[in-house]
Order: C-alpha cells, then sequence, then structure tokens
C-alpha cells in the first residue's frame, strides 16, 4: 500500500508580528495509507490542527517534508478535502451555490456542475434546503453541508478538523455514524484531529496521540475494532474499553501538563 | 409582555400610527398657531399656510428650465454622481489598502487628516477649483461618500474571516476567485449597511455646495429665496428637501433589504 500522507521530520514555528516566535509541532513523522482512517488525539493547543494545515499546504513547513499524493507538498493543495472546525460556508450564498464552488473553481460544465450538486445535496439530506443561506440551517445541517461541499469535488483524501465539535451530542453521533457510513463506501484517507479520545477510537483504524505542545507524536495504536460499526454502540465493547483505558493513560499526562502550561502562560 | 400579546398586532400598528400623525398634527398646527397670534414672527419663520401653497405653486408651474423640477433633477443627478464615483473610489482604494499593508500604512497619516477636514468647508476651495457647475457639487458629494465607503471596505477585506479564505482556496479558488467570491462580497455587504448613510452624505453634499454657489438646483432655490428675505421660501426649499431625502432613504431600505438576504435578521 502507498501512503496517502507522510510527514517525515516535520516542524512548525509560527513567527506572528511583534510576538515571541513558538514552536507549535515538532519531529513529526506520520505516514497515513491509502484508505485508512487515522484519528490524531491531543490536549488543546498541542498543534494538531497545524498538521492539517501543513499537509493541505495552507501553512509552510518550518523543516521536514510533507508528501501528499505521491507529491511533496509545496503549495496549497486542491487534492484534498478539508473540513474546517469553524463555519467554512460562504454566508452570502445558498447551500446549494456552496456546494458548487469546487466544481465551478475548476471550470466543470455548468450541467454537469448542477446535476453533481443535486445529487451531493440530496445525499447529505439537505434536498429541501438548497435554495437556504447558512444562517438559516441548524449547526448540524451546516456541517452536512460543509461535507457536501468537500465530497462533491471526490477527494481522495480527507482531512476533518474537530468538525463535530460545536454539536450537540445526539446530533454528533449522528453525523459520525454518517460519516462511517460514507467513508465506508468510498474508500477515502482520513485525517481527523479531535481532542475527544471517545470518538477517535469510535471512528478510526489506528489513533495517534500527541503530547502538550510543542507537539510530538507520543504513542500510536491501531484499533482493532470491527466494520461496520456503530460508534455509540461501539463504546460498549470490552475492547474498545481496554484501548481507551491504556490511550486515556498516554494522554491524562498530557492533558494535565497542557492545563499547567495555559495556567503559566497567562 | 400579557398586555402587549392581549391587543391585536394590528390594532397596536393602528395606535402607533395614530400617535405619530397627531405628533405630527401638533408639531404644524403650533407652528401655524403661534404664528398667528404673533408669537413667531412670519418674517423669520413663515408659517404652514404660506409654505403650503408656495409649494403647491412650484409644483404647478410645469417642466420648464426654471421649474422646480429642474432643481430637483440637478440635485438628484450631482447626488446620484457623488455617491457612484465615492463608492467605486472608496472599494477600489479601501481594497488595495487592506490588502497591501505597506500601501496602507504610507497613506494611513494623509487619509486620517483628510478625514479630520469638516468636510462641508472644502465646498467653497471646489467652486473655486471646478466652478458653479455640476463637477463642484459631484466633488464634494465624492470627499463624503469616499471616506464611509473607504473604511467600510477597508475593515470589511482586513477582518474577512481566514477560514473562509482558506476553504475557497483548498476548495481550488484561485487569487482572481477569492477576490471576487469572498474580499468583495464581504466589502460588498459592509458598503450596503453603510448605503443609506453615504447616499444621504452625497444628497447633503450636493444641497450644501448648490446653497454656497450654483445656478440651478435645490440648494440655490434656498439660498434664492434666502437673499430676499423670503422665510417662506427657505422653509419651501427645506421641505422639499426632506421630502426628498425621505423618499431616497426608503428606496435604500428596499435595496438594502434585498442585498441582505443572506444575514440573519437581528444582524440587519
Amino acid at each position: 500500500m502507498t501512503d496517502a500522507i507522510a510527514l517525515d521530520g516535520v516542524s512548525k514555528t509560527y513567527r506572528p508580528p511583534r510576538k515571541k516566535p513558538y514552536l507549535a509541532v515538532t519531529d513529526i513523522d506520520l505516514s497515513v495509507q491509502a484508505g485508512r482512517f487515522v484519528a490524531v488525539v491531543g490536549p488543546s493547543g498541542c498543534g494538531k490542527s497545524t498538521l492539517l494545515s501543513l499537509v493541505s499546504g495552507l501553512l509552510p513547513a518550518s523543516s521536514g517534508t510533507v508528501t501528499l499524493n505521491g507529491t511533496p507538498v509545496q503549495e496549497v493543495r486542491t487534492d484534498v478535502g478539508f473540513i474546517f472546525q469553524r463555519d467554512a460556508l460562504l454566508p452570502w450564498k445558498t447551500v446549494t451555490e456552496n456546494v458548487a464552488l469546487s466544481l465551478e473553481f475548476r471550470g466543470v460544465p455548468r450541467m454537469a456542475v448542477r446535476q453533481r450538486v443535486g445529487e451531493w445535496v440530496t445525499r447529505v439530506g439537505l434536498a429541501k434546503f438548497g435554495d437556504n443561506y447558512p444562517h438559516e440551517l441548524s449547526g448540524g445541517m451546516r456541517k452536512r453541508a460543509q461535507l457536501a461541499q468537500v465530497m462533491v469535488g471526490d477527494p481522495a483524501v480527507l482531512l476533518m478538523d474537530e468538525p463535530f465539535s460545536a454539536l450537540d451530542v445526539q446530533t454528533r453521533n449522528l453525523m459520525e455514524n454518517e460519516l462511517l457510513n460514507a467513508w465506508g463506501a468510498a474508500g477515502k484517507t482520513v485525517l481527523f484531529i479531535t481532542h475527544d479520545l471517545e470518538e477517535a477510537i469510535a471512528l478510526s483504524d489506528e489513533i495517534v496521540v500527541m503530547t502538550a505542545g510543542p507537539g510530538r507524536i507520543k504513542a500510536r495504536y491501531p484499533v482493532d475494532l470491527p466494520r461496520p460499526r456503530n460508534v455509540t454502540e461501539v463504546r460498549f465493547d470490552p475492547r474498545f474499553v481496554a484501548l481507551y483505558e491504556r490511550a486515556w493513560a498516554d494522554l491524562r499526562d498530557e492533558v494535565t501538563r497542557s492545563y499547567e502550561q495555559s495556567l503559566t502562560r497567562s | 409582555m400579557v398586555a402587549t400579546t392581549a391587543v391585536p398586532l394590528t390594532r397596536r400598528m393602528w395606535f402607533i400610527r395614530s400617535l405619530q400623525v397627531i405628533v405630527i398634527a401638533g408639531f404644524i398646527g403650533l407652528w401655524e398657531g403661534l404664528g398667528q397670534l404673533g408669537i413667531l414672527d412670519k418674517f423669520f419663520y413663515s408659517r404652514p399656510s404660506l409654505i403650503v401653497p408656495r409649494i403647491a405653486g412650484w409644483l404647478g408651474e410645469g417642466f420648464t428650465p426654471t421649474s422646480i423640477y429642474r432643481d430637483i433633477e440637478v440635485t438628484l443627478i450631482e447626488t446620484v454622481l457623488g455617491f457612484v464615483i465615492g463608492t467605486l473610489s472608496g472599494v477600489a482604494i479601501g481594497y488595495a489598502f487592506a490588502r497591501n499593508r505597506v500601501l496602507g500604512q504610507a497613506f494611513d497619516p494623509l487619509l486620517s487628516m483628510f478625514n479630520a477636514i469638516p468636510r462641508l468647508v472644502l465646498a467653497p476651495v471646489f467652486i473655486l477649483a471646478f466652478g458653479i457647475d455640476l463637477a463642484s457639487k459631484v466633488a464634494l458629494g465624492v470627499t463624503l461618500v469616499f471616506f464611509i465607503v473607504f473604511f467600510a471596505t477597508f475593515t470589511a477585506v482586513r477582518d474577512v474571516d481566514q477560514t473562509l479564505v482558506d476553504n475557497v482556496r483548498v476548495l481550488g479558488a484561485r487569487r482572481r476567485d477569492v477576490t471576487f467570491q469572498v474580499l468583495l462580497p464581504a466589502a460588498f455587504s459592509a458598503i450596503v449597511a453603510s448605503l443609506r448613510t453615504s447616499a444621504g452624505f452625497a444628497f447633503a453634499g450636493a444641497v450644501v455646495a448648490e446653497y454656497i454657489g450654483s445656478s440651478v438646483g435645490v440648494g440655490r432655490r434656498i439660498a434664492n429665496s434666502e437673499a430676499f428675505f423670503d422665510s417662506t421660501g427657505v422653509f419651501g426649499g427645506i421641505v422639499v428637501i426632506a421630502a426628498l431625502a425621505l423618499a431616497l432613504d426608503a428606496f435604500l431600505q428596499v435595496v438594502e433589504g434585498w442585498f441582505s438576504r443572506w444575514k440573519p435578521r437581528r444582524e440587519r
């Protein structure tokens, strides 16, 4: 199997104007095989979101190499799908117009755009809301629209940055199951960022635990749970519980350290 | 709360409406009454019963080169030109400064200086420079509108949500797409929000410049009447200006509502 994503000795230093530069992540070696679902979990401020910015090329790495779909990342990459934590839909465009963006940027003919957009808007359950503006939708519906916006371009790799953290628990479980179903059908590579260990285990093939900032990889665990899974029910599986306890032992120290850092920083 | 919901909404609205009519009628009645009693000097303050026939007389003159219609037409043309030129230049320069930090920082003191000048004192300068015709009125309107639109565009483009930009870039947007799909729409919404203010300023600029030096326009009509100590004419002109301003604002409210469809109601 080839690696869809490979980070090799990667570190990232932020240099904000008129402030001290700081190291966000360092010594990152991480590879994700094509078609795998990998979740990165770590305390807040450990630089896990930075990883996605590096893979997508939105930020350049300070050192090391990042490879995506077989080519080094040197500019913003459009062969990935990026689901942002925050609302990323253009508020002045309707759901349909938002979902059409990537196809329009690529110059896909109008008829084909309309057909594929219609397909995806329907598939995420927003067929009745195609002409609505984002502010008229619930948080869960906006996430679905964002998913359709990204999936319509059929990217081989999905980068997801705590996509469901703003949702209530029920909506969140629904969306997680939908994501798993969609992923199972499409065979895409997913790099999923979360601070929620349960979510990480329930969704992925492998979890990567990061240290408190500057973020390093602390441990990696394969998730040996059968698929298809139901994220709500898989939590009762004894293998889930066993893995949760092992990973939590790693994560707990980092969470504590991250919390202490945040106190001394402020 | 119970009391407000107990009264049907339409009845409540009619109640408010009648109060508003009473207030306006009271104001006009008081003005007329005090005038009749000789407490308000007719020479300075005129009276509604003199002003209304005067305006009716103007409106009845028909469309001649010296009629009120010609004055209104000229004032509105000046307003529209001042508004359009001021808006376009404000957007262009506001956008450029927000996208190019060095440029923005270099011009910041100069712009702040110009913005600190009460723009109306420039009216005599413009009349000397551009003459008493259209150009000087438009120029004053432009200086008023420009700064409003410039600052609205500058802040909107500078503070645009970076997530929106990142998202469209990964979706395949080129530089041009980012400009036309994200930055300019963000600026446009700020401009629409300032539309009524800036159009009002364009109108005020036109009228003031006319008042100071021109041969035609509603502002000129007021200045003429003043020259003949004709307070009825002055007030008649003021009423015409108020009516135009109200009509303009009502029109722009509709325009603003149309362009703000995508916004949550409370933010409109």
